[in-house]
């Protein structure tokens, strides 16, 4: 028969938790740190959320794109503020442009501009070709900023409810400092890489906040049944043992996701690097806190063995379970 | 392993037959969709414009200015009421003043009157029991004609509606084909063109209201008043539209000769006499007739065309204009005089309409996203697939098989569900590739630990699958919740990822756990193993 991979060792009994005090300190640490980065330095807002516009453009007969002429052009144009990047391929480049004064009163002037632009480089560069205009006013990146966070808030609160109502409160505190922790770092990881932060971000975010729960859930789970079976064991060794005992997947889960992203990074579309590279971040962060932050939660907040009661036996015979979950 | 007899067998493997088979139209380019025969179901799924190529506007109605107009046209109507409903009321100090229309009358005899007609103008509001406007005679002589929120709702109600329609009509005018016109909320326009290109002669045709007037030109008026822009009561001062045809200001009369609701027809054409481009113009029996009256009575003196508020030209009438064609001409080049056909074939906006959102994207970029992200998607797949064979063996196998039909699966449900494939929901294929399989690796670690605590192959497997579903069922709440929440507040191409995420949580669910769970119980039946190689 055919020898089968096994990366992590059967019965492994790494002490995981031995180091919990020092990964707590370096957690908040880095996330005190992505806070501050994220507060003093800014995050790169994109269209989405500042509004203004983004056109694309691909120089066709050009190897490699005249940046220095095209700030000259748009610059001729009296266009104000206007940053022009490469973006892509050599002779691709992207023009970012910040809202124009005025545009509240009149909303038709944000597109003027955007449409200047564009003729004016289809008019002066020949083969190029305009690859995508994003024009976004003031009120519909406002609208678009506050729905995201909406939509991010929404999801910690829900999801750590929810890990309340299956598990206990405990458990749900410790998922949502997990989350915090989770999203504080890809905001700090954002706002150190200066990475463009869009709408594709905020829904990389919630996917992370999906997946690292995905994490926690699956140690939760073995804690609860630990708990359970081992009504004695101290509640450090316990955790280490469900730790342990769901490392092999941990480790197989974390990888088939990783491999799935690390290929979206480098040969899916550059539209999406950001968007890609955040997950990945996402996939080991989380990995790490369902370890290091949901776990020792549960040590601080006296979580033991009374904390769920065994499963009984009825006088029929019949296994009943006094917590109603499934079975 | 009993629990699935031969009938369940069939009835899931039906299943995902035809699953499989309801992926493949969207799998298959227009051309091979053709030799599918017209009598099966051919759902196939749609591509959003930034893997299509084409122009997302997002248009909002312009609610102040419309107020303002309203106003405008009550006090109108108020002033006409006075002097044409009986006898005349005398009025004074009529003005728009805090959003409400007010005014004095001068003989207090006739205050209950003049409070009847102005109440006779208003109309009521649905079944809600208000009035469009309220009617008070707030001190002694003076009357305050108030818009109702209610009033203002309906109002621009209605004209948000006629507006979209308005938009429709100029879209399919352009000939694009399967544009989507769909109005949100209380004040905004969504409007996708697929396959369009350039999103400037589309915002052009959209952003431009329309309104075509012919008005008398007050000739009396002092010319001073024209140049500085002022206008004598009953008289309005119009702007040039082309600067370069005259300074300052034409005075137009308040009345309207008429206007382009009285139009059947436009059409771009030339000057016969001097090759100009015009727009050749066809009114209605009522237009026609006002028009020929109104000319005739007035010969020698001008008139001025007025679109949107702009003067396009004030020519002297020559002879009276029967028969009701007339031509128009300004500076147009051949594109714009046919943009104004257009505009005025498919009617007035009744209400402005401002670009406050557009994504425009290029066919070639479209293409380049799906070649990159369908190959991104083949290889980390072959990769997935490939790690799951060399860790759980045979196991690996039914895990692998059921990703493969999770995918199909989800593509035959959007396909159902007419959803539409975005950049982002690329992506999301790619990342439910290394996510479905988690359910298989929890029950087949699972069942490797059931197994090294000395379980037997069947009560392995058995206890495998039982204690992994619940980590899987809670796993996968969380998931769904994001992408739920995802989906409510996203817009666009993040609503495209949700919607692949959401599915692809279900269908794995499925996939990864009820349809392995049957391949492994055939085997098991079938070769009956005394030890398991996972």
């Amino acid at each position: 028969m055919m020898r089968l991979l096994k990366l992590v060792p059967d019965d492994t009994n790494i002490r995981f938790l031995k180091w919990r005090n020092v990964a707590i300190i370096l957690s908040i640490i880095l996330t005190v740190a992505s806070i501050a980065l994220t507060v003093t330095r800014g995050l790169n807002f994109g269209v989405d959320f500042a509004g203004g516009q983004m056109i694309q453009v691909t120089f066709t007969e050009d190897d490699v794109a005249p940046i220095a002429e095209l700030r000259e052009d748009i610059d001729a144009l009296g266009v104000e503020g206007a940053s022009i990047q490469r973006f892509g391929d050599e002779n691709q480049v992207s023009i970012r442009m910040r809202v124009t004064e005025g545009v509240d009163d009149d909303p038709e002037l944000a597109s003027a501009v955007s449409t200047r632009v564009t003729q004016m480089i289809e008019g002066e560069h020949a083969g190029a070709r305009i690859d995508s205009v994003d024009s976004v006013s003031g009120k519909v990146s406002g609208e678009l900023f506050r729905a995201g966070a909406l939509a991010l808030g929404l999801a910690m609160l829900a999801i750590s409810l929810y890990i309340w109502l299956r598990f206990e409160w405990q458990f749900g505190v410790g998922a949502l400092f997990a989350l915090f922790h989770d999203v504080a770092l890809t905001f700090g990881f954002f706002a150190l890489t200066q990475l463009e932060f869009n709408l594709n971000i905020v829904a990389a975010l919630l996917t992370i906040i999906g997946y690292s729960l995905n994490d926690t859930i699956v140690v939760y789970d073995r804690i609860r049944e630990n708990l359970r079976k081992y009504r004695k064991m101290e509640i450090v060794p316990l955790l280490d043992l469900s730790v342990n005992e769901t490392l092999a997947r941990t480790v197989m889960t974390s990888l088939t996701m990783a491999i799935a992203l690390v290929v979206l990074v480098f040969v899916g579309p550059d539209v999406l690097f950001g968007f890609t590279v955040a997950m990945l971040l996402g996939v080991f962060v989380g990995t790490y806190s369902s370890v290091y932050m949901a776990s020792p939660v549960l040590i601080w907040l006296k979580v033991g063995s009374d904390t769920f009661v065994p499963e009984e036996t009825s006088p029929s015979g019949q296994r009943i379970h006094k917590e109603g979950y499934d079975r | 392993m009993n629990d699935f007899p031969p009938w369940k067998v069939w009835m899931l493997t039906a299943m995902l037959v035809i699953g499989v088979l309801l992926s493949i139209p969207s799998l298959l380019t227009e051309e091979q969709r053709a030799y599918i025969p017209e009598f099966l179901p051919q759902p196939s799924i749609n591509l959003g414009l930034d893997l299509s190529g084409g122009v997302h506007i997002l248009l909002e109605a312009q609610t102040e200015e419309f107020q303002e107009q309203r106003l405008q046209t009550l006090s109108d109507r108020i002033e006409d009421a006075m002097e044409d409903d009986g006898p005349t009321i005398e009025i004074g100090s009529l003005s728009r003043r805090g959003g409400a229309v007010t005014f004095t009358v001068r003989d207090e005899a006739q205050l209950d009157d003049a409070m009847e007609r102005v109440r006779a103008l208003t109309q009521p509001v649905g079944f809600t029991g208000q009035r469009d406007f309220s009617v008070e005679n707030e001190d002694s002589l003076q009357i305050v004609v108030t818009p109702t929120e209610a009033g203002n709702a309906e109002a621009i109600d209605i004209a948000v509606n006629t507006a979209t329609e308005v938009v429709r009509t100029r879209i399919d005018e352009l000939g694009t084909r399967e544009p989507t016109i769909i109005r949100q909320g209380t004040e905004r326009i969504v409007v996708q063109v697929p396959g369009l290109d350039s999103p400037e002669s589309l915002m052009a045709l959209l952003g431009r209201t329309a309104s075509l007037e012919f008005r008398l030109v007050n000739y009396e008026a002092d010319p001073n008043m024209a140049l500085a822009c002022q206008a004598p009561i009953g008289s309005e001062a119009m702007p040039y539209a082309n600067p370069a045809d005259g300074t300052g200001c034409v005075i137009v009369q308040r009345r309207v000769m008429v206007s382009g609701d009285q139009l059947v027809n436009a059409q771009q054409g030339f000057d016969q006499r001097t090759g100009q481009v015009t727009v050749n113009l066809t009114f209605d029996g009522t237009g026609g007739r006002e028009f020929g009256r109104v000319t005739q009575e007035n010969v020698g003196r001008p008139f001025a065309i007025l679109l949107d508020g702009e003067v396009l030209s004030a020519p002297n009438i020559n002879e009276p204009i029967l028969g009701g064609n007339a031509q128009i001409s300004g500076s147009f080049s051949v594109q714009s005089a046919n943009e104004l056909a257009i505009a005025l074939r498919s009617g007035r906006l009744p209400i402005e309409l401002a670009v406050i959102e557009n994504r425009t994207v290029g066919p070639e970029l479209g293409g380049d996203s799906i070649r990159w992200g369908g190959l991104a998607g083949m290889i980390a797949t072959i990769a997935v697939m490939t790690f799951m064979i060399v860790t759980y063996g045979r196991f690996g196998i039914y895990a692998n098989v059921a990703l493969g039909l999770n995918l199909f699966l989800i593509l035959a449900i959007m396909a159902l569900l007419d959803a539409t494939l975005t950049l982002p929901g690329i992506a999301g294929f790619v990342l439910t590739v290394g996510a479905a399989v988690d359910a298989n690796v929890l029950i087949n670690e699972r069942i490797r630990e059931e197994q090294r605590r000395g379980r037997k192959v069947i009560d392995a497997v058995q206890t495998g699958y039982k204690e992994a579903s619940r980590a899987i069922f809670d796993a996968n709440i969380t998931n769904f919740i994001g992408g739920v929440l995802m989906f409510s507040f996203g817009s666009g191409p993040v609503r495209g990822f949700a919607v692949v995420l959401v599915l692809g949580i279900v269908t794995s669910v499925f996939t990864a756990v009820t349809v392995t769970r049957m391949m492994v119980s055939v085997w098991i039946k079938n070769k009956r193993p005394t030890e398991l190689n996972i």
